[in-house]
């Protein structure tokens, strides 16, 4: 039993802080510290960097440009890669479309897609749920209807993540109405400026503009787009939300998160002396930091059987569940440790070379709008109460 | 980073685990831990025969082995179990001893072999939980020291052979500084026991001590030294306690599952209703969680600030965790879950008791922020 990284972690820790200190924009880092959000340019920059480096799609397979890491070491990088406040890996098509093109997909498709993914031509979003189709994903109603070398696809998509950067994305498709409704679905990648493809804006709560709804009305898409067989695509559906999810916990994000509310409560004052001196706000530090170290603790007994061969199954959600109920812990915090200055709203701001008007401190500019943002995170990637039905399902056997 | 057990240690928990489960069926052990005596002689004679509590002392201390990972799981196991056997006295006493140098060997000794049962006395009426508040006085006189005074609820106090007591030299009844550490003979005249059982079973004692006269070298630890050897002492409490919270969790929902399982109302299982699925769900989250705490705090690193806050981290989270465990387990199974007949009566109340050993929740808390601020 060693909770410490070995020798040979901590060399490889030290290269990944080596690299983030060399290339990421420390504009950028100051921007997202201060709870800015990345353009798509500056997206695409890092994701560039990081490709260059070849760490940026490091969990493949390694005869498909993976970096051949373990979990510890993908474990490691997250970590880094927060605490400097660099731009999170934009998932849809590294993280969710690649791994299900290389298990499922033709040799055609994987040696088409995944270089477009490795060097940045494509940008993917992902559709799957639909307006009745929420938690309850097998209700997808979008369908695609086989005419000679086409489908033709009609139907919405909702709460589609960046799809206004977005040039393709990998939808869910009804190609069947009889039987079991996970037998109907099939699994389409589709070309966003393909004629007949509509996307609004979903504003959400703080404000920002993140999601869209996405509309398909008689959209062609090749039939050469279906991954897999179709109607199978249930099976790929279910297998893009289990992979890739030991960093589902958010370890690293949190850490980030309590330095910052740390350090934000030592400077705020209250009757003269710290915030952090208050016994009341002291412990619910004190509370989510025991939380956070306890989770630290799980994530890598998670990935440590892993690393011994085992699938992360419904340990995942117990890791969603808890790791989304920290981080949230911890912008409320944030919210609360800026007092009345969490009220300004300024959008806008990202923090460099603001010239608003004086509002109160820099951290506080953003902490209401993330808090509110992140109420997403116990909704979104299968609620939390999905994540429990799972765990009561596959781990307790009820 | 390995969370492995290792060769060792998996036979350790063999050991433990087999001998438990051959000859301690939870009836016998309702027999035992609420009898006269609390604990079983034979048990613990047989017990210490296997290398038990010398499992909990390094080699340098008379034992074999004594990390903190060992220690967690030799707790855990008796956890699981609910036996109520004087190892939280052995453990802690032995910690004292050792720490007074050559001149205890020989009871160190007798303590890590199991022929002598230890006990500590810190807790006073009005100290509640905190080590430096000790009233209990200590005289120094030409042959050594005169101690007064009186010691709360000194887990099977009754049984003891050692008694390791805080008591104090100077100062006033809350400083840290002024205090002594004594090791004492429990049939030293003076010292009088009234004997208990406690509501989880086992036993405790009040303890008055009058005029007791000590020699120069009962004394252990003094000034500084003393107040530090106090917190070590608590510290190996908090983690022993925190394992045997854990190994009763576990126990509870093994078996709060099954009963989900087994108990039909409505025609199904009750454990097809999803308001007791999403609870069941959300006390093994929290149970995972208190095993990483008990991890955490197995590891003893030796900046003392971390090894401190790791401690009280784990009796946090085992003292929040562990109420709501023993409380969902005994509403989750209903009317027969607050039967003496059910098993889970009694894991529920060893459970909520080991709160009051060594800090509530309340008391960690506010330790884990004051030493957040050093």
């Amino acid at each position: 039993m060693d909770l410490n990284f070995s020798d040979e972690e901590e060399a490889f820790r030290a290269e990944v802080q080596s690299f983030i200190k060399q290339k990421l924009p420390a504009e950028l880092a100051a921007k997202l510290k201060l709870g800015g959000a990345p353009s798509k340019a500056e997206l695409e920059q890092w994701h560039s960097l990081l490709n260059e480096r070849g760490w940026l799609v490091h969990h493949w397979p390694q005869e498909y440009g993976g970096a051949g890491w373990s979990p510890v070491q993908a474990f490691i990088f997250d970590l880094e890669c927060r605490l400097a406040y660099a731009p999170a890996i934009v998932p849809f098509g590294v993280s969710m479309l690649a791994p299900v093109l290389i298990k499922y997909g033709s040799d055609a498709q994987k040696k088409h897609w995944l270089p477009r993914i490795v060097d940045g031509s494509d940008w993917w979003c992902q559709g799957y749920s639909e307006p009745g189709a929420g938690s309850d994903l097998a209700a997808v109603k979008t369908s695609a209807i086989r005419q000679g070398d086409h489908y033709i696809v009609n139907g919405q998509k909702t709460w589609t993540t960046l799809a206004h950067f977005a040039n393709m994305i990998f939808c869910l498709v009804r190609t069947a109405t009889e039987g079991k409704r996970q037998q109907g679905i099939s699994f389409l990648l589709m070309d966003m400026k393909a004629p007949g493809v509509e996307i609004k804006p979903i504003i959400t709560i703080e404000g920002g503009h993140e999601v869209n709804e996405v509309f398909f009305t008689d959209v062609k898409v090749p039939v050469e787009n279906l991954v897999g067989e179709e109607n199978n695509g249930w099976t790929y559906a279910k297998y893009l939300l289990t992979y890739e999810r030991t960093n589902i916990a958010g370890v690293g994000s949190s850490i980030a998160a309590l330095l910052a509310l740390k350090q934000a409560a030592k400077q705020r004052k209250i009757n003269g002396r710290p915030l952090s001196d208050d016994p009341y706000f002291a412990a619910r530090i004190a509370r989510v930091e025991i939380d956070l170290e306890n989770m630290k603790t799980t994530n890598l007994r998670v990935l440590a059987d892993v690393a011994a061969g085992a699938a992360p199954g419904a340990e995942s959600s117990l890791l969603k569940i808890k790791g989304t109920e920290i981080r949230q812990q911890l912008t409320s915090l944030m919210r609360r440790a800026m007092g009345a200055h969490a009220i300004p709203y300024f959008p806008e701001a990202d923090g460099i070379g603001f010239n608003g008007p004086n509002v109160g401190p820099q951290n506080a500019l953003h902490a209401a709008e993330e808090y509110f943002n992140f109420r997403k995170l116990s909704i979104f990637g299968g609620s939390n109460e999905i994540q429990k039905n799972i765990v009561a399902k596959m781990m307790l056997g009820l | 980073m390995d969370f492995k057990l290792t060769e060792d240690r998996r036979m350790l928990e063999d050991t433990i685990s087999r001998f438990l489960a051959d000859k301690y069926s939870i009836s016998k052990r309702n027999d035992i831990a609420y009898s006269e005596t609390g604990h079983s002689a034979q048990i613990w004679a047989e017990m210490a025969e296997l290398g038990i509590v010398a499992a909990l002392f390094t080699e340098i201390e008379g034992g074999f082995v004594g990390q903190g990972f060992d220690i967690a799981l030799v707790f855990e196991a008796l956890g699981r179990a609910l036996c109520p056997e004087p190892f939280l006295g052995a453990l802690l006493t032995g910690k004292a001893l050792a720490a007074g140098g050559a001149e205890h060997a020989d009871w160190l000794n007798s303590i890590v072999s199991g022929e002598k049962i230890g006990a500590v006395a810190f807790e006073e009426d009005q100290s509640h939980y905190q080590l430096q508040h000790v009233a209990t006085s200590a005289t120094k006189t030409a042959s050594g020291y005169l101690i007064n005074g009186n010691k709360a609820v000194v887990t099977h106090v009754e049984a003891a052979d050692i008694i390791i007591i805080s008591a104090r030299l100077s100062g006033n009844v809350d400083d840290q500084s002024g205090l002594g550490i004594f090791a004492v003979a429990a049939d030293i005249a003076g010292l009088e026991i009234q004997d208990y059982a406690n509501v989880e079973g086992g036993r405790s004692g009040q303890l008055t001590l009058t005029n007791v006269a000590l020699p120069p070298e009962a004394l252990l630890a003094e000034g500084d030294a003393a107040f530090e050897l106090l917190e070590t002492i608590a510290g190996y409490a908090h983690l022993a306690l925190s394992a045997e919270a854990l190994g009763i969790m576990e126990v509870l929902k093994f078996s709060t599952i099954e009963f989900l399982n087994l108990r039909q109302q409505f025609g199904v299982p009750i454990g097809k209703f999803q308001a007791l699925q999403h609870r069941m769900v959300e006390l093994v989250l929290d149970i995972e969680q208190a095993r990483s705490a008990v991890i955490n705090a197995s590891t003893l690193p030796c900046d003392k600030i971390d090894r401190a806050k790791r401690l009280s981290a784990a009796k946090l989270t085992v003292s929040a965790t562990g109420t709501k465990v023993a409380e969902e387990a005994i509403q989750m199974h209903g009317g027969i879950g607050m039967t003496w007949e059910m098993p889970v009566s009694h894991f529920a109340k060893r459970l909520v008791m080991i709160e009051h050993l060594f800090g509530d929740e309340d008391y960690h808390l506010a330790r884990y922020i004051e030493l957040s601020k050093v």
